[in-house]
């Protein structure tokens, strides 16, 4: 069976130059610690340090602001807590919890870390958005006080493809003196990012959604930002991040950077033409299917898309079969009874959230795929609506 | 065709889909694949905190094997990959919830001995993974039950009958299917024994093949109903509340009081709470008058009941009467009675010879030989 892969948000396949790249770290001499002394280590050190500026170039940063991790929830992490601890510590004394300012539609990562310091006594606000899935940057400044110790928004939604204003919100931010970090694990290698034009403080990234291997991410802490590191052991990454350094991720990741930098103009724009193709294709031919956030400013591959009483997990179990990948929403809620909370922060009802579709494309998407997508879809569709007791019992009665 | 198979990660079902499997590679060798294996996720273990960790008694092997744990869905997900047959966990969990455990919380409370499996198969196995399997373009579904399926040529009907394997025999359980449920369900396992099952998973080498059986009710660890609803009705915000009441004779005399009588099951001999001279048994429990009555173990015996919500599988008019061997719970032998069905999808059943402990919220199934003619929820008996 010819299969498709429509959920490139959730991961991405290794890309083979990243493979040949991490090759010689995995089972050649490259083996090395990058703390030793001995030349094993000076070759690892020298590779860890190549990719750090790959990684650096991709975000428009320096080499020393990145410090590599596990992952875009490590990174997410570390950005919280790390910041919290901080500015707890420059203000021993203060009677007054510190605050914490983000949005309703984050990555868990940032909502479930939010939520572990609420009950640390930080006092946190979950800025609402609206049906356009942007958050206004207005209300995240009327949500400021004098204790907003750190402010957090995605540069992009992970599942509607929708883009934060994340440059105006961190204007704000500084106007306030307050650290400002963006999630920008679904932006990077689809859509360029600057952090000296963004201006934020901290930003984290992850090397599977980019091509690179899993595992692997990176935080970028602006200079001069203060923040605690998560976990304590040896004087790895500037002290920031503990651990024997994961070097042939790590020069993955330096590889998937070069790589998204090469490609990236050439790439969106053939990826956004078939994004034009799926959702053009699925709308001509299935009626009651609405895309989300459509007028907002959206990642180039990303479609949410709604089927009324279409059930959202039959679909994908359908789908599957025939041999088109997608998912109901991030595939770390899959299997969730909850509607996700994305959906539910835009303005879904659970129903119309469950009926919502995420396909996300990638770098290996051809128009064949997209040709095929378009076939399967509407008689997915059409077979989970026939079995739907709600679905156009009006209709029939006429 | 497709095929969804239901799989808990039990050594039943595991083994009902490599039966499968292997059928659909012999038949169809190089085609799609036809076989889709499901797991329902019906039950969040980690959802009432106060029965986290093992329940006293229990030893850490036997924990697992209750209902939609990491571990049973792991196994599932293992057999599946070993098969080769694409995988998929589905979320049941409200509906599980609605159907089965609040109305088996209910019945508890309203001092029936509920069986939540029947329901179970009716609402949700048959009912709701039917159509999810249609879903996904499944048109049959094939479980792990012990029991026989027969498509009566000249009607056309589909019979429902007992398990080649008596002893394993779940056909009690599964009453309440209609035809349209019967002909799209498949039992791979009904002609074997629990014997022959092990030798299949052992010889296809199946992961779960040496996996020990699960007895209990899936959602109630430990079997401790009582530890289950308290920690339920918790969570829900409610209390179980101990209504205390008189303990009456048969004859109607006072003998004391009980605590509740959620705490008490037809057929009851100990925890009473009096002493006596004689054994005494729960012999009926009234919700209504908060009172459970006591006697002897003869009291216990009764030639009639009456059932409610009657499933007919082979088709009885209002009115008819049948002559049926009735079960009157899963491990009772089926003794001769008299059904007589009436209006309101309820019916008579007399007894030729008087039976022990005919209990509320339990099911009277009607056999004929091999055949399960019908049967519905135990009302009360006199």
């Amino acid at each position: 069976m010819r299969r498709i892969y429509l959920d490139n948000n959730a991961t991405t396949p290794l890309a083979p130059e990243v493979f040949e790249a991490m090759k010689p770290y995995l089972i050649d001499e490259g083996f090395g610690n990058a703390s030793s002394i001995h030349w094993y280590g000076q070759r690892a050190k020298a590779a860890l340090e190549e990719a750090r500026e790959s990684v650096a170039r991709l975000i428009n940063a320096q080499a020393s602001e990145i410090v590599f991790t596990s992952g875009g929830t490590e990174s997410d992490n570390t950005a919280l807590f790390g910041v919290v601890a901080a500015a707890a510590a420059d203000s021993h004394g203060a009677d007054r919890p510190a605050h914490l300012i983000t949005t309703t539609i984050e990555h868990h990562a940032v909502l479930y870390a939010a939520q572990a310091l609420e009950a640390r006594g930080v006092r946190v606000t979950y800025v609402p958005v609206g049906s356009s899935g942007v958050v206004d940057p207005g209300d995240i400044e009327r949500a400021i006080t004098p204790e907003t110790a750190l402010i957090s928004v995605m540069h992009s939604n992970n599942e509607l493809g929708s883009i934060q204003p994340v440059e105006e919100i961190s204007r704000i931010a500084r106007e306030h003196g307050i650290v400002f970090h963006t999630d920008a694990v679904q932006s990077a290698g689809k859509i360029p990012i600057d952090v000296k034009k963004l201006g934020v403080h901290l930003l984290s990234l992850s090397a599977h959604k980019l091509y690179g291997p899993k595992g692997v991410g990176a935080l970028y802490i602006r200079k001069g930002t203060s923040l605690r590191p998560l976990m304590y052991g040896g004087h790895h990454e500037r002290d920031r991040r503990p651990g024997t350094e994961n070097v042939s991720g790590i020069v993955g990741f330096g590889r998937a950077a070069e790589l998204a930098i090469q490609g990236l103009c050439d790439e969106s724009h053939r990826i956004a033409a078939l994004r034009g193709r799926l959702e053009e294709g699925i709308l001509q031919q299935v009626s009651d299917a609405t895309v989300h956030c459509s007028r907002s400013p959206r990642l180039p591959n990303t479609s949410s898309i709604r089927f009324d009483h279409v059930e959202g997990e039959g679909f994908v179990i359908a789908a599957d079969l025939l041999g088109l990948a997608c998912s109901t929403g991030a595939a770390c809620s899959s299997g969730s009874l909850e509607p996700s909370h994305v959906l539910s922060a835009i303005g879904m009802s659970k129903e119309q959230a469950r009926s919502t579709i995420r396909f996300s494309l990638g770098r290996h998407n051809t128009e064949d795929d997209i040709h095929q997508a378009v076939e399967i879809i509407p008689q997915v569709v059409e077979r989970l609506r026939s079995l739907s007791p709600h679905y156009k019992k009006e209709a029939v009665s006429l | 065709m497709t095929i969804a198979v239901a799989m808990s990660g039990g050594v039943d079902s595991s083994t009902a889909a490599a039966i499968l499997a292997e059928k659909s590679r012999s038949e169809q060798a190089g085609g799609e694949p036809r076989i889709v294996g499901l797991t329902m996720q019906l039950w969040n273990q980690r959802r009432l905190p106060a029965l986290q960790g093992l329940p006293e008694g229990i030893e850490p092997g036997r924990a697992s094997g209750r209902c939609c744990s990491l571990d049973d869905v792991y196994d599932a997900r293992r057999v599946a990959s070993f098969l080769g047959i694409p995988y998929y966990v589905v979320n049941f969990e409200r509906r599980f919830e609605e159907e089965v455990v609040r109305p088996f919380v209910e019945q508890y409370l309203a001092g029936e001995t509920p069986i939540p499996c029947s329901r179970c198969n009716t609402e949700i196995k048959f009912e709701q993974f039917v159509e999810t399997a249609r879903q996904i373009g499944a048109e049959r579904i094939a479980t792990g039950h012990y029991a026989r399926i027969h498509q009566d040529k000249r009607t056309g009907r589909y019979r429902l009958l007992v398990a080649v394997d008596r002893s394993k025999d779940q056909s009690y359980f599964l009453f309440g299917l209609t035809q349209e449920q019967l002909s799209r369900a498949i039992f791979p396992l009904g002609k074997l024994t629990k014997q022959q099952v092990r030798a299949i998973a052992r010889e296809k080498r199946l992961p779960v093949a040496e996996k020990p059986e699960s007895q209990e009710i899936c959602f109630v660890p430990g079997g401790s109903y009582r530890g289950f609803i308290a920690a339920y009705l918790a969570e829900q915000g409610a209390r179980m509340e101990d209504r205390p009441g008189e303990l009456v004779t048969t004859d109607g005399r006072t003998l004391g009081e009980h605590h509740g009588v959620q705490h008490f099951t037809v057929g009851q001999r100990k925890g009473l709470g009096v002493a006596a001279g004689s054994p005494l048994y729960v012999i009926e429990i009234d919700a209504a008058k908060n009172r459970v009555v006591v006697g002897r173990n003869e009291d216990l015996f009764k030639r009639r009941c009456r059932v409610r919500n009657v499933n007919w599988i082979r088709p009885v008019a209002e009115g008819e009467r049948i002559s049926a061997c009735v079960r009157i719970r899963n491990k009772h032998l089926p003794a001769p009675a008299t059904v007589e069905a009436l209006a309101g999808a309820e019916a008579n059943i007399e007894f030729a010879e008087p039976q022990r402990a005919i209990t509320p919220g339990q099911a009277a199934v009607f056999y004929d030989g091999e055949e399960v003619v019908g049967g519905g929820w135990i009302l009360g008996a006199d």
